[in-house]
C-alpha cells in the first residue's frame, strides 16, 4: 500500500509546481492596456521652487476628509507648522529637496502613483482599495478597510501610509482630491495652488504630450525620460527632471506591474477553483480507500493478531 | 482506529511551568490591551517602511508552520495510509489548533480595523486576486476544521466524565444557600452526556471528509502564505524573490510539519516521564530527508535559472542569511539519512530542531530579512512588540499542557507498544525496546 501512495502524494507535488510553471510561461497573456483618458498629474522638478503651497493646500482642503483630522492648533489650518520629514498618517503629499553638489540639486513632490495597475488595488482583501476605472483615482474606503497594511507590503512607491499612533487607525493616501477639490474645482489643491506651474494636472494623454514636448524643446534640460510612462504598467502621476530619478527617492522599476507577476501565478492555482475541487475530491478517494483497507485489515487483526504488520 | 487508543495525562495542572507560563500569558494580554488603547506604534516598532513585524512574520507566517504537525500527520495517516501513526494524531491536531487559533487571534491584534473584518464574509467585498484573502479564509476554515477534528477528544470526555468538580462545586453551593439541590440539575447533565454520545458516532462517520478537508485547507494557505510576497518584487531581496515561493512555502510547511511532530514528542515525553516514541520517530524522519532534498533542489535549481547563485555565495549580510538557513536545512536532513542516528532520540531531537530552526529562518528571511522597503527604513521588534509574541505563544503551551490533563489527547500506553511493533515492521528495522517503561 505504501509504494503507491507515495507516487500518488509526489504527483501532487509535482502538480503544484507543474501549475507554477505553466504560470510563467503563461506570460503576457492577460496584460492590461493603459487609459490614457484617465486623470493625473504631471511634476517638472525644473519648475518647482520648493514652496511647499501645494502641502499646505492639501492638508487644508483635506485635512478633515475622511475623518484624517489630527491634533492641530487651530490658527494652523495649513498645518504650515507640521514640518513633515516624509509622507505618513497625516500628510498626504510632500516636498523634498535632494542636493548632490553645490549645482546639482533638485526638488521632488512625493504623493500617490495613480498607477494603471495598481499592486494596493490587487492585494487588498476586502477591496477597500480600489481604482476607478474612469478617472484611474485610486481611493481607498476606511469603512472596509481592516488595517492589514497589505497596500504598504505591495507599493513600490512606499505610498499609503498607516496611522500608527492612533487606536482607530486608517490608511492615508492622496485621492487627488476626489472628494475635495475635484468636484468643487475640477482640480487638485496642489496643482491648483502651485504658483511655479510645476504641477500640471489632466488627462493622462495630455500629460505625456506636454511632457514629450517639454523634453523635445529643452534639450539637454532635463534627463531624457518621463518616469511613470512605462514603469510598473504606468502611472498617472508623471515626473520631469533634471536629476537621475532614483536619486529623487523614485525607484528604478521594470515595466511590468508587480500585480501582472503575482496575479498571473494565483490565477493559474486557482483557475475556477478547479485544482482546489481535484485536490480535495482525489485526496477524498484516496482516504476514503484507505479507511475501508483499514478496517478490513482491522478485523484481520482481531482474529489472527499476529499478521498485524500488513497495513 | 478507535478513540480508545487515546487517554488521559494523569497530573496535577498547577504545577511550576504552569505558573511562569501564566505570568508571561498575562503581560502579554496586557500589552495587547494596551496596544488596543494607545494604538499600534505605542507597542511596536513597526513602520509604514516595515508594515509587517515579527507578529505576521512569527505569529503567522512561521507558527502556522510550526502548526502544520496536524497537517503533515493527517497526510502520513490518511493519504500515505500508515494508520500506525494514528495514536499521534491527536496530540500533532491540537497543537495545530492552538497554532492556528493564535495566529488568528495574533491577526486581529496586529490589523488596524479589526471590527471591519467580517468584510470577510461579504461576497461584494471578495477580492480574489489577493493571496491574502485567500489565506485569510482558509485560516478560518481550517481552524473551524481543527475543532471539528478534535470534537471527538471532547465528547469522548463528556461521555465519560461523573461532573466530580462540578458536583462537588454544586454541593458546595447550594450548602452555603442553606437550599436543597434541585434534581433537575443532575438531569441536565445526563443530557448533555446523552448528546455527547449521540453525537460523537455521527461525527465518527463524517469525520474523515472533515479530515480530508483539514488537508487540502492548509495545502492552499501554506503556498499562499509564500504567493503573499510575489507582490513585493521590488522590496524582497532577489535570493528569495521567486516564482516558486507558493512551492516552497508548501513543502517547507510539510517538512516542518514532520519536524515539529518529533520536537513535540520528544519534548511531552521528557516533560510528562513518558517512555520515548522511538519507533514511529524514526519512522516519521525517514520522511522528512526527502522533504528537504526536493525542496533544496527547488531552491538551487531556481537561484541558477534566475543566475542568482553569485549573490548566494557573495557573503554579504543577506547571502549569510541565506546561507544559514541552507545551512540549517540541509545539515539536519544529513543527519536523518543515516539509520542509527534516526533511531536514537538524541539525534532525532537535534537533527528535527535544526530542520525546524532552518525551516522557520526561511520565513523570516522572507518576510523580514530579505525586505528592505527602501534607504532609510530600519526594524528590530520593540520589547512590548516580543513579549505580546512570548504571551501568545506562552498561552498556547499552557493550554497544550492544562488539555493533555483534562482530555484524553496522549497515545494510550499499551496501544503504543503495539504500534511501535507496526511500524518497526513497517521501517524492517529490528524492535528494540530502549526507553520503554514496562
Amino acid at each position: 500500500m505504501a509504494k503507491p501512495s507515495r507516487r500518488q502524494f509526489l504527483k501532487i507535488m509535482g502538480a503544484t509546481g507543474a501549475a507554477l510553471l505553466a504560470g510563467k510561461k503563461a506570460q503576457a497573456n492577460e496584460g492590461h492596456k493603459i487609459n490614457n483618458e484617465t486623470i493625473g498629474m504631471l511634476y517638472d522638478a525644473t519648475k518647482c521652487v520648493g514652496c511647499k503651497a501645494c502641502m499646505s493646500a492639501c492638508k487644508r482642503v483635506n485635512g478633515d476628509y475622511g475623518s484624517l483630522s489630527y491634533e492641530r492648533a487651530k490658527f494652523d489650518t495649513d498645518g504650515l507648522w507640521d514640518a513633515p520629514q516624509d509622507l505618513s498618517g497625516s500628510t498626504r503629499t510632500l516636498i523634498k529637496l535632494f542636493k548632490q553638489s553645490e549645482q546639482e540639486w533638485s526638488y521632488v513632490k512625493y504623493s500617490c502613483m495613480h498607477c494603471q495597475k495598481p499592486s494596493c488595488v490587487s492585494v487588498c482583501p476586502v477591496a477597500a482599495m480600489t481604482r476607478d476605472p474612469e478617472t484611474g483615482i485610486v481611493d481607498y474606503n476606511k469603512n472596509t478597510c481592516i488595517g492589514c497594511r497589505y497596500c504598504q507590503v505591495a507599493c513600490a512607491f512606499n505610498i499609503p501610509k498607516f496611522q500608527w499612533e492612533k487606536a482607530i487607525p486608517q490608511i492615508v493616501k492622496c485621492d487627488l482630491c476626489k472628494n475635495t477639490n475635484l468636484p468643487k474645482k475640477g482640480i487638485s489643491a496642489c496643482a491648483e495652488v502651485c504658483p511655479a506651474g510645476a504641477i500640471m494636472f489632466g488627462k493622462r494623454k495630455d500629460l505625456l504630450e506636454e511632457a514629450e514636448k517639454r523634453l523635445r524643446e529643452n534639450p539637454g534640460k532635463y534627463i531624457n525620460h518621463i518616469y511613470g510612462a512605462h514603469e510598473v504598467g504606468g502611472t498617472n502621476h508623471i515626473y520631469l527632471a533634471s536629476m537621475q530619478f532614483n536619486k529623487l527617492g523614485l525607484p528604478t522599476l521594470k515595466e511590468e506591474a508587480p500585480a501582472e507577476f503575482s496575479e498571473k501565478i494565483q490565477h493559474t492555482i486557482y483557475k475556477g477553483f478547479i485544482a482546489p475541487v481535484a485536490l480535495y475530491s482525489t485526496l477524498c478517494f484516496i482516504a476514503v480507500k484507505n479507511m475501508k483497507g483499514h478496517g478490513e485489515t482491522e478485523k484481520e487483526h482481531e482474529t489472527k493478531t499476529d499478521k498485524g504488520g500488513d497495513h | 482506529m478507535g478513540h480508545d487508543e487515546y487517554q488521559k495525562h494523569e497530573a496535577k495542572i498547577l504545577t511550576p511551568s504552569f505558573i511562569v507560563l501564566l505570568t508571561l500569558t498575562l503581560i502579554g494580554f496586557a500589552l495587547i490591551l494596551l496596544r488596543f488603547v494607545k494604538g499600534i506604534g505605542a507597542v511596536s516598532n513597526m513602520s509604514d517602511g516595515y508594515p509587517w513585524g515579527i507578529w505576521i512574520t512569527y505569529d503567522v507566517a512561521t507558527g502556522t508552520a510550526i502548526a502544520c504537525g496536524g497537517y503533515a500527520m493527517a497526510i502520513l495517516v490518511y493519504i500515505r495510509n500508515r494508520m500506525h501513526y494514528h495514536p499521534m494524531i491527536r496530540s500533532a491536531i491540537l497543537t495545530s489548533m492552538f497554532g492556528y487559533g493564535l495566529a488568528g487571534f495574533s491577526v486581529m491584534v496586529d490589523v488596524g480595523r479589526p471590527w471591519n473584518a467580517y468584510n470577510f464574509f461579504v461576497p461584494s467585498k471578495w477580492q480574489a486576486n489577493s493571496a491574502m484573502f485567500e489565506v485569510a479564509v482558509c485560516v478560518m476554515a481550517y481552524t473551524t476544521v481543527l475543532i471539528m477534528e478534535f470534537l471527538p477528544a471532547i465528547l469522548t470526555a463528556l461521555e465519560k466524565t461523573e461532573w466530580k468538580t462540578l458536583q462537588h462545586l454544586l454541593d458546595w453551593v447550594y450548602s452555603r444557600l442553606g437550599m436543597e439541590r434541585p434534581e433537575r440539575i443532575g438531569d441536565r447533565l445526563d443530557k448533555v452526556k446523552e448528546l455527547a454520545a449521540w453525537a460523537r458516532p455521527r461525527l465518527d462517520k463524517i469525520l474523515i471528509f472533515i479530515i480530508v478537508l483539514g488537508i487540502t485547507l492548509p495545502t492552499m494557505h501554506q503556498s499562499s502564505l509564500g504567493s503573499l510576497l510575489l507582490i513585493a518584487s521590488t522590496k524582497l531581496h532577489p535570493l528569495w524573490h521567486t516564482g516558486f515561493l507558493p512551492l516552497l512555502f508548501l513543502i517547507n510547511c510539510m517538512y516542518i510539519g514532520y519536524s515539529i511532530a518529533i520536537l513535540e514528542s520528544v519534548l511531552s515525553c521528557y516533560a510528562f516521564k513518558r517512555p520515548f516514541e522511538t519507533k514511529e520517530l524514526s519512522g516519521l524522519a525517514r520522511i522528512i530527508p526527502w522533504l528537504t532534498v526536493i525542496w533544496l533542489t527547488v531552491v538551487i535549481g531556481d537561484l541558477a535559472w534566475r543566475g542568482q547563485l553569485g549573490k548566494a555565495v557573495s557573503f554579504d549580510f543577506y547571502s549569510r542569511f541565506f546561507l544559514l538557513e541552507f545551512c540549517l536545512i540541509a545539515c539536519g536532513s544529513l543527519l536523518l539519512f543515516s539509520k542509527r542516528r534516526r533511531e536514537s532520540i538524541r539525534w532525532l531531537f537535534v537533527s528535527a530542531a535544526l530542520i525546524v530552526l532552518g525551516g522557520a529562518l526561511y520565513r523570516f528571511n522572507v518576510y523580514l530579512i530579505g525586505f528592505n522597503p527602501g534607504k532609510g527604513w530600519h526594524y528590530f521588534p520593540a520589547l512590548a512588540e516580543v513579549m505580546i509574541t512570548v504571551g501568545i505563544v506562552a498561552f498556547e503551551i499552557l493550554g497544550y499542557q492544562v488539555l493533555v490533563k483534562i482530555l484524553p489527547v496522549l497515545p494510550k500506553l499499551h496501544t503504543r507498544e503495539q504500534h511501535a511493533a507496526a511500524a518497526a515492521t513497517d521501517a524492517t528495522t529490528p524492535h528494540h525496546t530502549a526507553g520503554q517503561k514496562a
